[in-house]
């Protein structure tokens, strides 16, 4: 959270409708935010964090069947016996994002030009774009998942066998239609004066695209693209149905021979921690974007 | 006005419509080379529609046009290649933010002359030493001035070594003092022979460099000749009015 937080109060200042995007204007609001209340504010606002949690946790601990709850699923003994084989299926969920992400990136890369494409003899490639993002962005992920693990394996030969290579596939099917439209917002958002000036040098349509649009296009949509794989890496989870033995999979495998739902508290705190390293350098990003913006200015 | 000629541009009756408006009524023009035109006018009497017909960036809807003889107007002509030989810049600079300003110039000499690297960014350097841009071309445009950004947009069109330049109000969108540098530099294309056409809102400086002045108003040339006699001895009543109102205005 200290990645270039806290040192721009005039940025905060000014964008009062944006703050909880950026870090630096994340801190001013949790601490009450304005400058002129300083370390008082700073004061109260740690006090009223303390008491808010202690009643809290004072009023969940004095629950009823709290003694139950802490032994099936806050149980310090489960979770250190049940964490490293959960650890080492983690691999798997690491592995299904990472491959299904570099396809996403391509493929969506090319559904969205594909959608772009301009004039009425391209319109039944830009149909076909739209009915493929329509569709899969309608189907719940699980559903795909489901459909092709078990329905493609049985077409036989040559048809790979792999839960994972149909569960790649399944993410990346289902996620591409979403960062194919994260793109197209990319792409919509170069203004035509910058083709413009690119056809005008005599550069062909498909040069100005990919000298000038996409590297444009792609840069704006990095943090939107980001969110998107944040949402990607937890679904790699869903990929339990198919028996796959990931993270999620393997708390199954546990709880169902101790009958403690401890190991679900451990595959939760392990996307977490990946997930939020993620999130924060998204924030970074945006606010980069947003100063470097600003510290142009001639237009 | 017939075939082959030796003029560096020439415009047939060409007609521009955009739906019902119709923003060109015939224009007839003919630039020889070395020529300087500047076409003036109030705004959306048509200077700057013109000039992205000839650019091809706007497609006619009537006449035609010829690039040092060759019709560009003409089905099936390649439009990229018939770009390469014309250089626009904009009033809006519409430089590519992403690229350094040395980027920037050698893109198009690259990509689509196929020159290499080396050969394109040495005739960028020479160019950008040229118009006073030598130590801007590890920077950003969103860093420049507006004056730097469309001294590099003229630089750009320029390393593609066109035949004709054409000029779209280019201090349009600067602040006054910044205007004079980029003057400079368009009196130094037009002192080397460069054949322009510039769409421009400065008399003055329209009165100094045109070889001759045109007069546009609705989609018609209604008027044109040395800029002495146009700027001294308007002969068109609307002519007439509309220098008076920029006399009025204070800008000549």
């Amino acid at each position: 959270m200290a990645i270039g937080g806290g040192s721009r109060p005039e940025l905060q200042h000014n964008l009062p409708d944006e703050i909880d995007s950026s870090p630096g204007g994340r801190r001013s609001r949790i601490l009450g935010g304005g400058r002129g209340e300083g370390v008082r504010g700073v004061v109260i606002a740690m006090l009223s964090t303390v008491v808010f949690f202690a009643v809290v946790v004072v009023a969940i601990v004095h629950a009823p069947g709290w003694p139950l709850v802490k032994q099936e699923f806050f149980n310090g003994q489960r979770f250190v016996e049940s964490f490293p084989a959960i650890l080492g299926a983690f691999r798997v969920n690491v592995e299904l994002f990472l491959v299904a992400e570099v396809f996403i990136l391509v493929f969506a890369l090319v559904l969205a030009v594909l959608r772009s494409l301009p004039g009425p003899v391209f319109f039944p490639i830009r149909a076909l774009a739209i009915a493929y993002t329509d569709f899969f962005r309608g189907v719940p992920t699980i559903l795909v998942i489901y459909i092709l693990g078990f329905g493609a394996p049985p077409l036989g030969r040559g048809v790979p066998r792999s839960e994972f290579f149909w569960a790649v596939v399944a993410l990346v099917l289902v996620y591409s239609a979403y960062v194919a439209e994260v793109y197209r917002a990319g792409i919509e958002s170069v203004h035509e004066s910058q083709v413009a000036a690119a056809r005008s040098l005599g550069l062909s349509r498909w040069q100005s695209t990919r000298y000038v649009v996409l590297p444009q296009a792609v840069r704006r949509v990095i943090p939107p693209l980001l969110n998107d794989f944040i949402g990607l890496q937890k679904d790699t989870a869903l990929v339990a149905i198919l028996g796959v033995v990931e993270a999620f999979r393997q708390s199954q495998i546990d709880e169902a021979a101790t009958f403690n739902f401890t190991p679900y508290l451990a595959t939760a705190l392990l996307f977490v921690a990946i997930t939020i390293p993620m999130a924060r350098f998204t924030d970074w990003l945006i606010l980069r974007g947003r100063t470097r913006r600003r510290a142009g200015g001639a237009f | 006005m017939s075939g082959g000629d030796g003029a560096a541009l020439r415009l047939e009756d060409v007609h521009k419509r955009f739906g019902k408006v119709e923003v060109l009524k015939g224009i007839e023009l003919s630039v020889a080379e070395h020529e300087v035109i500047c076409l003036i006018g109030a705004y959306g009497s048509g200077k700057s529609t013109l000039l992205r017909c000839v650019n091809l960036i706007e497609p006619v809807t009537g006449g035609r046009i010829f690039v040092r003889g060759e019709e560009i107007t003409a089905a099936g002509v390649d439009v990229n290649r018939i770009r390469r030989n014309i250089g626009i810049v904009y009033q809006a600079f519409n430089l590519f933010p992403h690229m350094t300003v040395l980027d920037n110039v050698t893109l198009a000499p690259r990509q689509v002359l196929g020159s290499t690297r080396h050969e394109a960014e040495a005739r960028a350097r020479d160019l950008l030493a040229r118009f006073g841009l030598s130590d801007k071309e590890d920077e950003y445009p969103d860093r420049l001035s507006g004056g730097q950004q469309q001294r590099t947009a003229i630089v750009r069109a320029l390393a593609m070594n066109p035949s004709i330049m054409l000029l779209d109000e280019v201090t349009s969108a600067l602040d006054p003092e910044l205007i004079a540098e980029v003057l400079s530099v368009i009196r130094e294309l037009a002192q080397v022979g460069m054949t322009m056409v510039i769409a421009t809102h400065e008399m003055g400086f329209a009165r100094d460099i045109a070889s001759r002045v045109m007069f546009l108003d609705q989609g018609r040339i209604l008027e044109e000749g040395s800029p002495e006699r146009i700027f001294s001895d308007p002969q068109d009543p609307r002519t007439r009015q509309f220098l008076q109102r920029i006399i009025e205005a204070g800008r000549l």
